[in-house]
Formats: structure tokens, sequence, C-alpha cells
């Protein structure tokens, strides 16, 4: 349990991340891709912004937003009566933000690539504007959302230090891998942290090798 | 009929059309690059301008210049993203791909596919979107002239099997005297002549037929055949062509470019040219400072002639005067 639940949370957050970063990050991309709008640099700033920004400084303003007197945290406490930080709901919150670019900009770069042609031929063929991007654009974008998935599934498992300022160390709710190792690091655990080191190397080696298969795969056909 | 009236600013260019179209077969629309033919189909489509209806409730088919074909799907996903968004199938999935001879790529991949296969892939689509209105973009003009042959049959076919109106965009006037029966010319975004496509094509004041485009289309009937070639008859003379052709079917089209026609004031001896017509000068018109156009009445049908102005003048070639026309190549549509 000692070993495993931090993994097992890992998953279970970067997971979770994923499937809201494709649900949500799709339409931005989306939009990022095709508008012409004097307001896209600044959106694209924004969506980048966690690449460069240290992840202190996010997890300092997220911790502040999301904390029980912030913006978004006292709302929330509000409406359920428990506090965002130091939540596993707040850690998702915090992850989205996170790994927002690594899913949005290989979807946007997709899109891109992505000829008009195409959707243009599926609206005189009968197919509305949502209808083409489900049965078009999506599936011709399939590598786009392969490495969206994949990057953002990936960093959120990495993620440190957004994590210990927004959700702590408790076990079983925001204990994740990253910060587990730390702590065995501290203590002179080095067997555990091994062990746990291990499984994330071995994870991220198998994960990106497949992608590069796939995608190899793709450019092929 | 059908009524096409858009009008779309693009820079300095505007495109302006009024016109009505006949609501059956096929509608062309010549004229040179840049005189808008696109850009009046991509109105009609909807994929340009703003008259509020979207794309895809419009009923319109639409077969680009190129095939476009998803390459996630195979023949048969692709000739079934149509039907599947058809507000009514009125058209069978069968009997169009009989017509275009596709029963054998059903399982294909789009790339695996030539370019003529992939553009009656794409036709099919449009097809079997049970359209009101069938717009195609120069479907033949991504392609070389082999596979332009092979695609040129279907084309016929779809003209005598199909019952919905197609506007067909070209700027190749043997293919819209082949597969047209009704002519738009655009010039400068605007129409300069439409009609009935033989009518249209024997007018000589329309700038963008008088250069190499200039040529009538005939309808006439094959009487019999010698020597590998077959007798049309005129009336007042016959035309031999080469071919084939079995008598008693229906008129045949035949086109005559303009300078394949010369004009002799005596009949003719010793020539090699097969075809000499008793004609009627029915108008002279000056195309530049060194050619005219002559259109000549043959029977009840017309005949254009490029001339110079040289011959006009030692001639004496004038409306009213009767004279020879002969005519040196004539192709058939089979």
């Amino acid at each position: 349990m000692n070993l495993y639940g931090p993994l097992w949370l890992s998953a279970q957050l970067a997971f979770v991340t994923t499937i809201i970063l494709v649900i949500v990050g799709a339409p931005v991309a989306w939009w990022l891709a095709r508008t012409s709008s004097q307001a896209k640099p600044a959106v694209q700033a924004v969506v980048a912004m966690p690449i460069v920004l240290p992840p202190t400084v996010l997890g300092f303003y997220l911790l502040i937003l999301l904390g029980p007197n912030g913006a978004v945290g006292s709302w929330w406490v509000q409406i359920t009566g428990s506090a965002l930080t130091f939540s596993f709901t707040g850690l998702v919150i915090a992850s989205c933000i996170y790994s927002l670019p690594f899913a949005v900009q290989p979807m946007q770069n997709a899109f891109e690539s992505l000829p008009k042609s195409y959707l243009e031929r599926a609206w005189t063929l009968g197919a509305s504007r949502l209808d083409a991007f489900f049965s078009v654009a999506v599936p011709l974008s399939a590598r786009g959302f392969v490495s969206g998935i994949v990057l953002s599934f990936a960093h959120t498992l990495g993620e440190f230090g957004v994590v210990l300022m927004v959700g702590g160390n408790i076990p079983g709710e925001t204990r994740v891998v990253s910060i587990a190792i730390y702590d065995h690091v501290e203590t002179l655990n080095y067997a555990a942290a091994h062990r746990m080191s291990l499984v994330l190397v071995a994870f991220a080696f198998i994960v990106l090798a497949t992608m590069f298969v796939i995608n190899r795969r793709w450019s092929e056909r | 009929m059908i009524h096409l009236r858009h009008r779309l600013p693009k820079g300095d260019f505007v495109l302006d059309v009024d016109v009505e179209v006949p609501d059956t077969g096929i509608t062309g629309i010549f004229g040179e690059s840049g005189s808008g033919k696109t850009t009046l189909l991509r109105c009609i489509a909807g994929l340009e301008g703003d008259d509020g209806l979207p794309v895809h409730k419009r009923n319109v088919g639409y077969v680009f210049q190129e095939p476009g074909l998803f390459p996630h799907l195979t023949v048969r996903g692709n000739i079934e993203f149509g039907e599947r968004r058809a507000a009514t199938r009125r058209v069978e999935s069968t009997s169009v791909v009989d017509m275009l001879g596709l029963g054998n790529l059903l399982d294909r991949r789009p790339n695996t596919l030539s370019g003529g296969e992939a553009q009656r892939v794409a036709i099919a689509a449009a097809l079997l979107r049970s359209p009101d209105l069938v717009l195609m973009d120069e479907p033949l003009a991504s392609l070389d002239r082999r596979r332009k042959d092979e695609l040129l049959p279907y084309f016929d076919r779809l003209h005598d099997e199909l019952s919905v109106p197609v506007i067909y965009v070209s700027h190749d006037i043997e293919e819209v005297s082949r597969l047209c029966d009704h002519l738009v010319l655009l010039e400068g975004g605007k129409v300069a002549a439409s009609g009935d496509l033989v009518d249209v094509l024997s007018r000589v004041d329309v700038p963008v037929l008088s250069g190499r485009n200039a040529g009538v289309v005939l309808w006439a009937n094959p009487v019999d055949q010698e020597d590998g070639l077959t007798r049309f008859d005129f009336g007042e003379g016959d035309i031999w062509a080469p071919g084939e052709f079995e008598a008693g079917g229906s008129p045949l089209r035949l086109r005559i470019a303009a300078s394949d026609v010369s004009i002799a004031r005596e009949m003719p001896a010793a020539t090699t040219i097969l075809n000499i017509l008793r004609a009627t000068i029915e108008e002279v018109h000056p195309v530049d400072a060194a050619t005219a156009l002559v259109r000549l009445g043959v029977g009840n049908q017309s005949l254009l002639a490029r001339v110079t102005n040289r011959s006009v003048q030692r001639l004496e070639l004038r409306p009213g005067e009767r004279v020879f026309a002969q005519v040196k190549s004539v192709t058939v549509r089979h």
C-alpha cells in the first residue's frame, strides 16, 4: 500500500485530468487553429504559460485562487462545504491548468494541418459544422489526439511543484508518486524511492516508444 | 428554371450574376481563369458569400476539382457519407455504383485509387446525397489526358441517365461542347451570354468565344458508313467524320472549331477536304486587326469560320452571300 498507493493515486489523477483536458482542450485547440481573431495571440500565450512558469509560481497562485478565501475556493466551499486546497478535486483542477498546453498544442497542430477542403466537402455532403468536426476533423487529427493524451497523462504523472503547493502530502488524497519519492529520499529510504522511480522510468519509456511506433505506422499509411 | 443571383465583392473583383438556367440537363459555366466561375459555384453552395443558409442545409452536391476523399474512410464509407445525411433518399446506391463502375473499388482506401477512380467516387458521393442540384468544379482539370479520356464516358452516362440538374464549371471548350446542354459565359464576374449551348456557341460577338475557343456544336443524324467514316446528312451537303456510328439512333453532337472551317466562292475541286457544304453568310464580325469570325447558315444550323480580314475583302464576303464552307475536322461525341 505504501508503495502502490501513491502510484495508484497518480494514475487516477492523470487519468481524470487527461479526460477533462481532451474534452476542454479540443474545442480550444479547434478555435485556435481556425480563428483569425485579434485575441488569438493572447489566448495562445495564456495556454502556453504553464510551460515556462515555475511550477511553484503556478502552484502559489492556484493556492490563493482555490483556497477557502480565494475567488474559486470560497465559491466551492459555499456549494460543497469542503475546501478545494489539499483535496483530490483541487489537484485535478490544478493539473488541468498545469498540463493544458501539453493537450492543446498537439491537437492544435493537427487541426492546423487539416486541409479546409475536407471540411468543405463534409459540409456539402450534408454534415453540420459539429458533425463535420466529429466525423472528419477528429479522426483525421487522431495523431494530434494521441500525442495530446500521452503528453498530458505523462506530464500530470510527473508534476511535483504544483501538487506540493496546492495538495500538500495527504496519503490517499494528495500524496502522489512524485511527492512520495521526495519523502522517501528525505527520510533516506532510497530503496522505496528506487522502486517507485523505476516504475515511472519504465512507464515513461514504454508510453513514449509506443507513441512513436504508432506515429511511424501512421506516417507510412 | 433555377434562378442564380449572386453578388460578392472580392478586392477589386466583383462577382455579379443574375441569370436563369434550366432545371434539367447540364449547364456549363465557361470563362477564362479569373472570370469568377469557381466563386459563383462556391456562392451557390454557400461556401462563400453570406446569405444565411448554412452549407449543409442547401441540399446541393459539390464535386471539387480535387476529389478530396476522406482518407480515414474506405470508398464505401466515402460514398455513404452523404447518403447517411440525405434528407430524403431518392437515389439508389447500387445504380450509382453501377453507373460509375465502382463495384470493385468499394473496400479500397482512397490512397490506393488513381485520380480518375477517386473522382468517380467523389461524384458518387455527391449524387448519393440526393441533391436538388449538382455542382461540378472542373472535375477533369486535375487529371492527365489519358485519365480524362477514361472518365469522359462516365460523364456521358451521367448526362444521359441523370435526372438531377448539373452546373458544370470548365475552362475547356471541348469538354463543355461535349457534355453541356446549356451554357453561361462569364467574363470578369459578369454574365456575357447565356442560353442553349448551340445558340451561344454560334455567337460571333462574345470575346471569350472569339479566340481559339470559337467553334460550334451541330446536331446531326448518321446516315451510313464507308472507309471508317460516317456520313452525316446536312440537307445542303454531307459531313464525313471519322468513326463508325449507327444510323437510326438519336442525333449526335458534332463539334466543329472555327479554325477548321474555310470559305470558298466556288465549289472547290480536287481537294483533300471531304466536307464541302453550301452555306449562306449570316454575319461577319472582325475579331482583331487580322482576323474575323464569319457565321454561316447551313440548313437550319450554323457554322463558324475563322478567316483573315484580307480574305473577307478579297472575296467580298457579306451577309446574304452564298458560299462554300470547307470543314477540315469534325469531332463526334460518342
